[in-house]
Protein backbone atom coordinates (compact mmCIF):
# COMPACT_ATOMS: atom_id res chain seq x y z
CA UNK A 1 0.00 0.00 0.00
CA UNK A 2 2.91 2.35 0.34
CA UNK A 3 4.57 1.75 -2.34
CA UNK A 4 1.48 2.28 -4.10
CA UNK A 5 1.19 5.83 -2.35
CA UNK A 6 4.91 6.92 -2.93
CA UNK A 7 4.56 5.75 -6.83
CA UNK A 8 1.73 8.88 -7.05
CA UNK A 9 3.37 10.91 -4.88
CA UNK A 10 6.12 10.56 -7.18
CA UNK A 11 3.92 10.68 -9.91
CA UNK A 12 2.24 14.06 -8.58
CA UNK A 13 6.24 15.27 -7.92
CA UNK A 14 7.52 14.44 -11.48
CA UNK A 15 4.45 15.55 -13.76
CA UNK A 16 2.38 17.35 -12.01
CA UNK A 17 -0.40 14.33 -12.02
CA UNK A 18 -2.39 14.78 -8.77
CA UNK A 19 -4.42 11.69 -7.66
CA UNK A 20 -5.07 12.70 -3.97
CA UNK A 21 -6.78 9.64 -3.30
CA UNK A 22 -3.62 6.95 -3.46
CA UNK A 23 -1.69 9.12 -1.43
CA UNK A 24 -3.58 11.06 1.32
CA UNK A 25 -5.25 8.44 3.52
CA UNK A 26 -8.34 11.12 4.24
CA UNK A 27 -9.10 11.64 0.53
CA UNK A 28 -9.03 7.79 0.06
CA UNK A 29 -11.62 7.42 2.87
CA UNK A 30 -13.82 10.31 1.70
CA UNK A 31 -14.25 8.92 -2.26
CA UNK A 32 -14.30 5.44 -0.85
CA UNK A 33 -17.18 6.74 1.15
CA UNK A 34 -18.60 8.67 -1.56
CA UNK A 35 -18.68 5.45 -3.58
CA UNK A 36 -20.14 3.49 -0.84
CA UNK A 37 -23.23 6.15 -0.59
CA UNK A 38 -23.60 5.56 -4.56
CA UNK A 39 -24.22 2.15 -4.31
CA UNK A 40 -26.33 2.30 -1.11
CA UNK A 41 -28.53 5.00 -3.23
CA UNK A 42 -28.76 2.31 -6.32
CA UNK A 43 -28.99 -0.77 -4.45
CA UNK A 44 -32.31 0.96 -2.49
CA UNK A 45 -33.60 2.80 -5.20
CA UNK A 46 -33.32 -0.36 -7.70
CA UNK A 47 -35.19 -2.65 -5.59
CA UNK A 48 -37.80 -0.01 -4.15
CA UNK A 49 -38.10 1.00 -8.01
CA UNK A 50 -38.60 -2.58 -9.17
CA UNK A 51 -41.41 -3.26 -6.53
CA UNK A 52 -43.27 -0.11 -7.63
CA UNK A 53 -42.97 -1.08 -11.21
CA UNK A 54 -44.35 -4.37 -10.25
CA UNK A 55 -47.34 -3.16 -7.83
CA UNK A 56 -48.13 -0.47 -10.60
CA UNK A 57 -48.08 -3.08 -13.25
CA UNK A 58 -50.35 -4.99 -11.45
CA UNK A 59 -52.47 -2.44 -10.59
CA UNK A 60 -53.04 -1.53 -14.06
CA UNK A 61 -55.02 -4.85 -14.71
CA UNK A 62 -57.53 -3.90 -11.95
CA UNK A 63 -60.80 -3.67 -12.46
CA UNK A 64 -61.39 -0.31 -11.37
CA UNK A 65 -61.03 2.56 -13.62
CA UNK A 66 -60.00 4.72 -10.26
CA UNK A 67 -57.42 2.55 -9.68
CA UNK A 68 -55.98 2.35 -12.91
CA UNK A 69 -56.37 6.35 -13.97
CA UNK A 70 -54.45 6.76 -10.49
CA UNK A 71 -51.57 4.37 -11.58
CA UNK A 72 -51.86 6.68 -15.26
CA UNK A 73 -51.19 10.01 -13.50
CA UNK A 74 -48.38 8.70 -11.42
CA UNK A 75 -46.59 7.44 -14.48
CA UNK A 76 -47.39 10.84 -16.59
CA UNK A 77 -46.21 12.72 -13.90
CA UNK A 78 -42.92 10.84 -13.00
CA UNK A 79 -42.08 10.30 -16.50
CA UNK A 80 -42.71 13.77 -18.32
CA UNK A 81 -41.04 15.64 -15.51
CA UNK A 82 -37.15 16.06 -15.34
CA UNK A 83 -35.90 13.97 -11.74
CA UNK A 84 -33.76 16.95 -10.59
CA UNK A 85 -36.91 18.67 -10.20
CA UNK A 86 -37.99 15.68 -8.63
CA UNK A 87 -35.44 16.28 -6.45
CA UNK A 88 -35.72 19.64 -5.41
CA UNK A 89 -39.75 19.17 -4.96
CA UNK A 90 -39.60 16.40 -2.85
CA UNK A 91 -36.58 17.43 -0.50
CA UNK A 92 -37.27 21.58 -0.56
CA UNK A 93 -41.03 21.76 -0.91
CA UNK A 94 -42.38 18.57 0.54
CA UNK A 95 -39.62 18.64 3.01
CA UNK A 96 -40.29 21.73 4.02
CA UNK A 97 -44.18 21.38 4.86
CA UNK A 98 -44.31 17.64 6.52
CA UNK A 99 -43.99 18.32 10.29
CA UNK A 100 -40.02 17.89 11.71
CA UNK A 101 -39.44 15.80 14.81
CA UNK A 102 -38.27 17.37 18.10
CA UNK A 103 -34.54 16.61 19.29
CA UNK A 104 -33.82 15.65 23.11
CA UNK A 105 -31.98 18.98 22.81
CA UNK A 106 -35.17 20.71 21.88
CA UNK A 107 -34.35 21.75 18.61
CA UNK A 108 -36.28 20.40 15.39
CA UNK A 109 -35.33 18.45 12.78
CA UNK A 110 -37.07 17.20 9.11
CA UNK A 111 -38.28 14.06 9.52
CA UNK A 112 -36.12 12.45 6.49
CA UNK A 113 -32.59 13.48 5.57
CA UNK A 114 -31.10 14.29 2.33
CA UNK A 115 -30.52 10.35 1.92
CA UNK A 116 -33.88 9.44 2.14
CA UNK A 117 -35.66 12.03 0.31
CA UNK A 118 -32.75 11.21 -2.53
CA UNK A 119 -34.03 7.15 -2.46
CA UNK A 120 -37.65 7.99 -2.19
CA UNK A 121 -37.10 10.53 -5.08
CA UNK A 122 -35.09 8.26 -7.40
CA UNK A 123 -37.51 5.51 -6.61
CA UNK A 124 -40.06 7.16 -8.12
CA UNK A 125 -38.60 8.31 -10.84
CA UNK A 126 -37.11 5.46 -12.12
CA UNK A 127 -40.93 3.40 -10.57
CA UNK A 128 -42.66 5.04 -13.02
CA UNK A 129 -40.88 4.10 -16.18
CA UNK A 130 -40.82 0.31 -14.17
CA UNK A 131 -44.55 0.30 -14.30
CA UNK A 132 -44.55 0.75 -18.66
CA UNK A 133 -41.40 -2.11 -18.95
CA UNK A 134 -43.50 -4.59 -16.90
CA UNK A 135 -46.82 -3.68 -18.31
CA UNK A 136 -45.23 -4.12 -21.61
CA UNK A 137 -43.83 -7.61 -20.30
CA UNK A 138 -47.23 -8.73 -19.47
CA UNK A 139 -49.44 -7.85 -22.43
CA UNK A 140 -46.66 -9.61 -24.51
CA UNK A 141 -47.61 -12.65 -22.93
CA UNK A 142 -50.64 -14.47 -25.70
CA UNK A 143 -53.62 -13.98 -24.34
CA UNK A 144 -54.12 -17.85 -25.49
CA UNK A 145 -51.15 -18.83 -23.68
CA UNK A 146 -53.29 -17.48 -20.63
CA UNK A 147 -56.17 -19.23 -21.85
CA UNK A 148 -54.66 -22.42 -22.36
CA UNK A 149 -53.54 -22.11 -18.25
CA UNK A 150 -57.57 -21.44 -17.84
CA UNK A 151 -58.43 -24.41 -19.70
CA UNK A 152 -56.00 -26.53 -17.30
CA UNK A 153 -57.93 -24.86 -14.51
CA UNK A 154 -55.65 -22.11 -13.12
CA UNK A 155 -57.06 -19.08 -11.16
CA UNK A 156 -56.14 -15.57 -12.39
CA UNK A 157 -53.46 -15.76 -9.62
CA UNK A 158 -52.36 -18.69 -10.09
CA UNK A 159 -51.46 -18.55 -14.38
CA UNK A 160 -49.90 -14.38 -13.14
CA UNK A 161 -47.26 -16.55 -10.75
CA UNK A 162 -46.61 -19.85 -12.66
CA UNK A 163 -47.15 -18.64 -16.28
CA UNK A 164 -47.62 -14.15 -16.89
CA UNK A 165 -45.03 -13.48 -14.64
CA UNK A 166 -41.91 -15.59 -15.64
CA UNK A 167 -42.20 -14.77 -19.05
CA UNK A 168 -43.01 -11.34 -19.33
CA UNK A 169 -40.02 -10.74 -16.81
CA UNK A 170 -37.98 -12.58 -19.90
CA UNK A 171 -39.97 -10.19 -22.53
CA UNK A 172 -38.99 -7.02 -20.66
CA UNK A 173 -35.34 -7.55 -19.04
CA UNK A 174 -33.70 -5.84 -21.73
CA UNK A 175 -35.78 -2.67 -21.10
CA UNK A 176 -35.43 -3.62 -17.37
CA UNK A 177 -31.73 -3.33 -17.35
CA UNK A 178 -31.16 -0.18 -19.65
CA UNK A 179 -33.72 1.52 -17.12
CA UNK A 180 -31.70 0.61 -13.81
CA UNK A 181 -28.47 1.16 -15.30
CA UNK A 182 -29.83 4.75 -16.09
CA UNK A 183 -30.99 4.86 -12.41
CA UNK A 184 -27.64 3.72 -11.20
CA UNK A 185 -25.86 7.14 -13.15
CA UNK A 186 -28.93 9.23 -12.24
CA UNK A 187 -27.97 8.88 -8.34
CA UNK A 188 -25.37 11.47 -9.25
CA UNK A 189 -28.47 13.88 -8.96
CA UNK A 190 -28.27 13.52 -4.99
CA UNK A 191 -25.24 15.61 -5.37
CA UNK A 192 -27.76 18.45 -5.32
CA UNK A 193 -29.05 18.17 -2.24
CA UNK A 194 -25.51 17.52 -0.72
CA UNK A 195 -26.09 13.78 -0.64
CA UNK A 196 -22.07 12.73 0.04
CA UNK A 197 -22.38 10.55 -2.76
CA UNK A 198 -19.35 9.97 -5.74
CA UNK A 199 -19.59 13.07 -7.53
CA UNK A 200 -20.08 15.30 -4.32
CA UNK A 201 -16.74 13.56 -2.67
CA UNK A 202 -14.83 14.17 -5.79
CA UNK A 203 -16.43 18.55 -6.09
CA UNK A 204 -14.99 18.15 -2.56
CA UNK A 205 -11.53 16.71 -3.28
CA UNK A 206 -10.60 18.56 -6.63
CA UNK A 207 -11.96 22.13 -4.93
CA UNK A 208 -8.90 21.60 -2.20
CA UNK A 209 -6.43 20.28 -4.50
CA UNK A 210 -7.22 22.16 -7.62
CA UNK A 211 -6.96 18.21 -9.62
CA UNK A 212 -10.10 18.94 -11.53
CA UNK A 213 -9.06 17.14 -14.68
CA UNK A 214 -7.76 14.18 -12.73
CA UNK A 215 -10.99 13.76 -10.35
CA UNK A 216 -12.96 14.07 -13.69
CA UNK A 217 -10.67 11.40 -15.38
CA UNK A 218 -11.41 9.42 -12.30
CA UNK A 219 -14.93 9.91 -11.82
CA UNK A 220 -15.81 8.66 -15.11
CA UNK A 221 -13.94 5.77 -14.46
CA UNK A 222 -15.80 4.79 -11.36
CA UNK A 223 -18.87 4.95 -13.29
CA UNK A 224 -17.70 2.62 -16.37
CA UNK A 225 -16.18 0.07 -13.42
CA UNK A 226 -19.71 0.18 -11.42
CA UNK A 227 -21.73 0.42 -14.67
CA UNK A 228 -19.78 -2.31 -16.10
CA UNK A 229 -20.16 -4.84 -13.67
CA UNK A 230 -23.75 -4.41 -12.83
CA UNK A 231 -24.72 -4.43 -16.44
CA UNK A 232 -22.47 -7.40 -16.60
CA UNK A 233 -24.58 -9.42 -13.72
CA UNK A 234 -27.35 -8.33 -15.37
CA UNK A 235 -27.03 -9.91 -18.59
CA UNK A 236 -25.62 -13.18 -16.95
CA UNK A 237 -28.57 -12.95 -15.34
CA UNK A 238 -30.52 -12.49 -18.57
CA UNK A 239 -28.45 -15.24 -20.59
CA UNK A 240 -29.77 -17.86 -17.15
CA UNK A 241 -33.07 -17.10 -18.00
CA UNK A 242 -33.19 -17.32 -21.96
CA UNK A 243 -35.42 -20.15 -22.86
CA UNK A 244 -34.17 -22.90 -25.11
CA UNK A 245 -35.80 -22.19 -28.58
CA UNK A 246 -38.06 -19.39 -27.61
CA UNK A 247 -37.16 -16.21 -29.90
CA UNK A 248 -39.11 -12.88 -29.56
CA UNK B 1 -82.77 -33.96 -40.12
CA UNK B 2 -82.52 -30.38 -41.41
CA UNK B 3 -82.87 -26.97 -39.78
CA UNK B 4 -82.68 -24.77 -36.51
CA UNK B 5 -83.69 -26.94 -34.06
CA UNK B 6 -82.10 -30.23 -34.59
CA UNK B 7 -82.13 -32.58 -31.56
CA UNK B 8 -79.54 -35.28 -32.13
CA UNK B 9 -81.69 -38.89 -30.91
CA UNK B 10 -81.11 -39.49 -26.86
CA UNK B 11 -78.50 -41.56 -26.25
CA UNK B 12 -78.06 -43.46 -22.68
CA UNK B 13 -76.43 -41.01 -20.13
CA UNK B 14 -75.54 -38.21 -22.25
CA UNK B 15 -72.03 -36.94 -20.64
CA UNK B 16 -72.07 -33.45 -22.76
CA UNK B 17 -75.62 -32.25 -23.15
CA UNK B 18 -75.95 -29.00 -25.09
CA UNK B 19 -79.73 -27.09 -25.11
CA UNK B 20 -80.89 -24.39 -27.58
CA UNK B 21 -77.24 -23.16 -27.18
CA UNK B 22 -76.91 -18.99 -28.59
CA UNK B 23 -74.09 -16.78 -28.70
CA UNK B 24 -73.82 -13.44 -29.67
CA UNK B 25 -70.87 -10.74 -29.82
CA UNK B 26 -71.78 -7.19 -29.15
CA UNK B 27 -75.48 -7.52 -31.79
CA UNK B 28 -73.43 -10.18 -33.66
CA UNK B 29 -74.94 -14.04 -33.24
CA UNK B 30 -72.39 -16.51 -33.80
CA UNK B 31 -74.53 -19.36 -32.05
CA UNK B 32 -78.05 -19.49 -32.97
CA UNK B 33 -80.00 -22.41 -31.08
CA UNK B 34 -77.65 -25.67 -31.08
CA UNK B 35 -78.32 -28.47 -29.25
CA UNK B 36 -76.95 -31.85 -28.93
CA UNK B 37 -76.06 -34.87 -26.52
CA UNK B 38 -72.54 -36.52 -26.62
CA UNK B 39 -72.86 -40.12 -24.84
CA UNK B 40 -69.80 -41.43 -22.33
CA UNK B 41 -67.43 -42.68 -24.74
CA UNK B 42 -68.64 -41.19 -28.27
CA UNK B 43 -66.29 -39.39 -30.64
CA UNK B 44 -67.97 -36.20 -32.20
CA UNK B 45 -66.73 -34.43 -34.94
CA UNK B 46 -67.80 -30.90 -35.74
CA UNK B 47 -67.21 -29.81 -39.10
CA UNK B 48 -68.95 -26.91 -41.03
CA UNK B 49 -67.30 -23.73 -43.20
CA UNK B 50 -64.51 -21.22 -41.39
CA UNK B 51 -67.05 -18.54 -39.51
CA UNK B 52 -69.47 -20.99 -38.53
CA UNK B 53 -69.50 -20.97 -34.58
CA UNK B 54 -67.02 -23.93 -34.82
CA UNK B 55 -64.66 -22.81 -32.00
CA UNK B 56 -67.07 -20.27 -30.08
CA UNK B 57 -69.11 -24.07 -29.55
CA UNK B 58 -65.93 -25.85 -28.10
CA UNK B 59 -65.40 -22.95 -26.10
CA UNK B 60 -68.66 -22.45 -24.18
CA UNK B 61 -68.31 -25.89 -23.24
CA UNK B 62 -65.44 -25.07 -21.27
CA UNK B 63 -66.71 -22.25 -19.91
CA UNK B 64 -63.78 -19.98 -22.08
CA UNK B 65 -66.53 -18.18 -23.23
CA UNK B 66 -70.26 -17.80 -21.51
CA UNK B 67 -72.86 -18.40 -23.36
CA UNK B 68 -75.37 -15.72 -23.94
CA UNK B 69 -78.61 -18.12 -23.38
CA UNK B 70 -79.45 -22.06 -23.20
CA UNK B 71 -78.48 -24.22 -21.57
CA UNK B 72 -74.39 -26.71 -21.24
CA UNK B 73 -74.43 -29.58 -19.16
CA UNK B 74 -70.97 -31.53 -18.24
CA UNK B 75 -71.12 -34.64 -16.26
CA UNK B 76 -74.05 -32.99 -14.38
CA UNK B 77 -72.43 -29.61 -14.43
CA UNK B 78 -74.63 -26.53 -14.89
CA UNK B 79 -71.72 -24.49 -17.10
CA UNK B 80 -74.04 -21.68 -17.09
CA UNK B 81 -74.63 -21.75 -13.33
CA UNK B 82 -73.07 -18.02 -12.08
CA UNK B 83 -71.96 -19.44 -9.04
CA UNK B 84 -69.98 -22.55 -11.54
CA UNK B 85 -67.33 -24.41 -9.69
CA UNK B 86 -64.62 -23.16 -12.58
CA UNK B 87 -61.73 -26.10 -11.58
CA UNK B 88 -64.68 -28.96 -11.08
CA UNK B 89 -65.58 -28.64 -14.75
CA UNK B 90 -62.15 -28.05 -16.29
CA UNK B 91 -60.62 -30.81 -14.27
CA UNK B 92 -63.61 -32.46 -16.27
CA UNK B 93 -62.91 -31.29 -19.68
CA UNK B 94 -59.58 -31.33 -21.13
CA UNK B 95 -58.86 -28.67 -24.48
CA UNK B 96 -56.38 -28.95 -26.90
CA UNK B 97 -55.83 -25.91 -28.93
CA UNK B 98 -54.96 -25.41 -32.21
CA UNK B 99 -51.99 -23.33 -31.91
CA UNK B 100 -50.76 -25.65 -29.02
CA UNK B 101 -50.27 -22.96 -26.59
CA UNK B 102 -47.36 -24.51 -24.23
CA UNK B 103 -45.65 -22.57 -22.27
CA UNK B 104 -42.74 -22.45 -23.74
CA UNK B 105 -40.47 -21.41 -19.98
CA UNK B 106 -40.81 -25.01 -18.82
CA UNK B 107 -39.75 -28.42 -20.45
CA UNK B 108 -42.52 -31.06 -22.03
CA UNK B 109 -42.03 -32.57 -18.85
CA UNK B 110 -42.49 -29.79 -16.91
CA UNK B 111 -45.45 -28.59 -18.85
CA UNK B 112 -47.41 -32.00 -18.70
CA UNK B 113 -46.80 -31.86 -14.76
CA UNK B 114 -47.93 -28.24 -14.22
CA UNK B 115 -51.31 -28.50 -13.40
CA UNK B 116 -51.52 -31.37 -11.23
CA UNK B 117 -48.90 -30.17 -9.06
CA UNK B 118 -49.91 -25.74 -9.11
CA UNK B 119 -54.22 -26.38 -10.09
CA UNK B 120 -54.64 -29.93 -8.27
CA UNK B 121 -51.61 -30.16 -5.78
CA UNK B 122 -50.79 -33.46 -5.91
CA UNK B 123 -48.03 -35.39 -4.96
CA UNK B 124 -44.90 -34.44 -6.94
CA UNK B 125 -43.51 -38.26 -7.17
CA UNK B 126 -46.69 -38.98 -8.63
CA UNK B 127 -47.03 -36.61 -10.74
CA UNK B 128 -43.71 -37.00 -12.81
CA UNK B 129 -43.95 -40.81 -13.20
CA UNK B 130 -47.77 -40.50 -14.21
CA UNK B 131 -45.82 -37.76 -16.73
CA UNK B 132 -43.50 -39.71 -18.01
CA UNK B 133 -45.84 -42.32 -18.61
CA UNK B 134 -48.30 -39.77 -20.72
CA UNK B 135 -45.39 -38.92 -23.21
CA UNK B 136 -44.09 -42.37 -23.90
CA UNK B 137 -47.94 -42.27 -24.31
CA UNK B 138 -47.55 -39.85 -27.03
CA UNK B 139 -44.38 -41.36 -28.43
CA UNK B 140 -42.41 -38.75 -26.93
CA UNK B 141 -40.44 -40.88 -24.40
CA UNK B 142 -37.05 -39.33 -24.79
CA UNK B 143 -38.36 -35.50 -25.21
CA UNK B 144 -38.74 -35.06 -21.43
CA UNK B 145 -36.20 -32.60 -20.92
CA UNK B 146 -36.96 -30.61 -24.32
CA UNK B 147 -38.20 -27.34 -24.22
CA UNK B 148 -41.45 -26.65 -26.72
CA UNK B 149 -39.29 -24.25 -29.02
CA UNK B 150 -37.23 -27.13 -29.86
CA UNK B 151 -39.65 -29.47 -31.05
CA UNK B 152 -41.49 -29.34 -34.14
CA UNK B 153 -45.48 -28.57 -34.50
CA UNK B 154 -46.26 -32.39 -34.66
CA UNK B 155 -44.40 -32.91 -31.23
CA UNK B 156 -45.57 -29.60 -29.72
CA UNK B 157 -49.02 -30.90 -30.28
CA UNK B 158 -48.74 -34.28 -28.84
CA UNK B 159 -47.17 -32.61 -25.55
CA UNK B 160 -50.58 -30.70 -25.00
CA UNK B 161 -52.61 -33.37 -25.57
CA UNK B 162 -50.56 -35.31 -22.69
CA UNK B 163 -51.17 -31.97 -20.87
CA UNK B 164 -54.45 -32.21 -21.20
CA UNK B 165 -54.74 -35.88 -19.70
CA UNK B 166 -52.57 -35.83 -17.15
CA UNK B 167 -55.80 -33.66 -15.48
CA UNK B 168 -57.62 -36.85 -15.96
CA UNK B 169 -60.35 -35.60 -17.89
CA UNK B 170 -63.63 -37.41 -18.71
CA UNK B 171 -64.19 -35.30 -22.12
CA UNK B 172 -61.56 -34.08 -24.52
CA UNK B 173 -61.96 -31.03 -26.46
CA UNK B 174 -59.88 -30.59 -29.88
CA UNK B 175 -59.85 -27.08 -31.67
CA UNK B 176 -58.63 -27.62 -35.32
CA UNK B 177 -55.24 -29.11 -33.49
CA UNK B 178 -54.28 -30.36 -36.49
CA UNK B 179 -55.00 -27.01 -38.46
CA UNK B 180 -51.20 -25.27 -37.98
CA UNK B 181 -49.61 -28.63 -38.18
CA UNK B 182 -47.17 -29.23 -41.05
CA UNK B 183 -49.06 -32.34 -43.40
CA UNK B 184 -45.81 -34.54 -42.72
CA UNK B 185 -47.01 -34.20 -38.75
CA UNK B 186 -50.71 -34.34 -38.97
CA UNK B 187 -50.81 -37.81 -39.23
CA UNK B 188 -48.72 -38.33 -36.04
CA UNK B 189 -51.01 -36.08 -34.04
CA UNK B 190 -54.80 -38.06 -35.60
CA UNK B 191 -52.82 -41.47 -34.57
CA UNK B 192 -52.78 -40.33 -30.89
CA UNK B 193 -56.22 -38.95 -31.02
CA UNK B 194 -57.12 -42.52 -32.75
CA UNK B 195 -55.68 -44.32 -30.19
CA UNK B 196 -57.77 -41.90 -27.56
CA UNK B 197 -61.11 -42.66 -29.15
CA UNK B 198 -59.97 -46.27 -29.10
CA UNK B 199 -59.45 -46.33 -25.31
CA UNK B 200 -63.24 -45.06 -24.65
CA UNK B 201 -62.50 -41.28 -24.21
CA UNK B 202 -65.21 -38.94 -24.79
CA UNK B 203 -64.08 -36.68 -27.64
CA UNK B 204 -65.46 -33.64 -29.36
CA UNK B 205 -63.21 -32.85 -32.18
CA UNK B 206 -63.78 -28.94 -34.60
CA UNK B 207 -61.65 -30.50 -37.43
CA UNK B 208 -61.35 -29.99 -41.43
CA UNK B 209 -59.77 -33.41 -41.40
CA UNK B 210 -62.46 -34.94 -43.52
CA UNK B 211 -61.05 -38.93 -43.76
CA UNK B 212 -60.25 -38.43 -39.94
CA UNK B 213 -63.86 -37.98 -39.80
CA UNK B 214 -65.03 -40.68 -40.97
CA UNK B 215 -62.87 -43.15 -39.93
CA UNK B 216 -63.15 -41.83 -35.95
CA UNK B 217 -66.35 -40.27 -35.56
CA UNK B 218 -69.39 -42.15 -34.27
CA UNK B 219 -71.68 -39.27 -35.11
CA UNK B 220 -71.00 -36.16 -37.43
CA UNK B 221 -72.16 -32.13 -37.06
CA UNK B 222 -72.10 -29.88 -39.75
CA UNK B 223 -72.63 -26.20 -38.62
CA UNK B 224 -72.86 -23.25 -40.69
CA UNK B 225 -73.83 -19.56 -39.85
CA UNK B 226 -74.67 -20.86 -35.81
CA UNK B 227 -76.77 -23.47 -36.63
CA UNK B 228 -76.91 -27.19 -37.11
CA UNK B 229 -77.64 -27.90 -40.70
CA UNK B 230 -77.34 -31.96 -40.81
CA UNK B 231 -75.83 -34.56 -38.75
CA UNK B 232 -75.41 -38.28 -38.56
CA UNK B 233 -73.05 -40.96 -38.71
CA UNK B 234 -70.02 -40.63 -40.74
CA UNK B 235 -71.28 -43.30 -43.23
CA UNK B 236 -74.56 -41.77 -43.87
CA UNK B 237 -73.54 -38.22 -43.81
CA UNK B 238 -70.34 -38.79 -46.30
CA UNK B 239 -72.57 -40.93 -49.11
CA UNK B 240 -76.08 -39.01 -48.76
CA UNK B 241 -76.34 -35.91 -47.52
CA UNK B 242 -79.13 -34.01 -48.08
CA UNK B 243 -79.05 -30.08 -47.23
CA UNK B 244 -77.57 -28.43 -50.38
CA UNK B 245 -75.26 -26.07 -48.31
CA UNK B 246 -73.53 -29.54 -46.85
CA UNK B 247 -73.06 -30.91 -50.42
CA UNK B 248 -71.92 -27.82 -51.46
CA UNK B 249 -69.18 -27.66 -48.64
CA UNK B 250 -68.53 -31.85 -48.92
CA UNK B 251 -67.59 -31.07 -52.44
CA UNK B 252 -65.61 -28.15 -51.47
CA UNK B 253 -63.16 -29.99 -49.47
CA UNK B 254 -63.18 -33.53 -50.08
Amino acid sequence: MNAVADWFRTLYETTGINLTIFYDAYDFQRYAAGIGMTLFLSVASIVASVVIGAAGAAAQGSGSALVRQSVQAFVVVFRNTPPLVQIFFFYFGVGAVIPGIETSYGTREPLLGNVAWAVISLSLFAGAFNVEIFRSGIEAVPRTTLEAAEALGYTRLGAYRHIVLPLAVRVCLPALNNNLINLLKTTTLAYAIAVPETLYAAKQIWSESQNVLEMMLLLLATYMVLVGVFAGLMHQWERQMRIPGYHR
Amino acid sequence: MSGDSVVAPKLAAPIVQLIDVRKTFGAVPVLNGISFDVAKGEVVCIIGPSGSGKSTLIRCINALLPVTSGTIRVADIEVGDPRLDKLALRRKVGMVFQQYNLFPHRTALQNVMMAPLHVLKQDRIEVEARARALLAKVQLAGKEDTYPGELSGGQQQRVAIARSLAMRPEVMLFDEVTAALDPETVKEVLVTIHELADEGMTCLLVTHEMGFAREVADHIYFTDKGVIVEHGPPQEFFTAARDERTRRFLSQVL
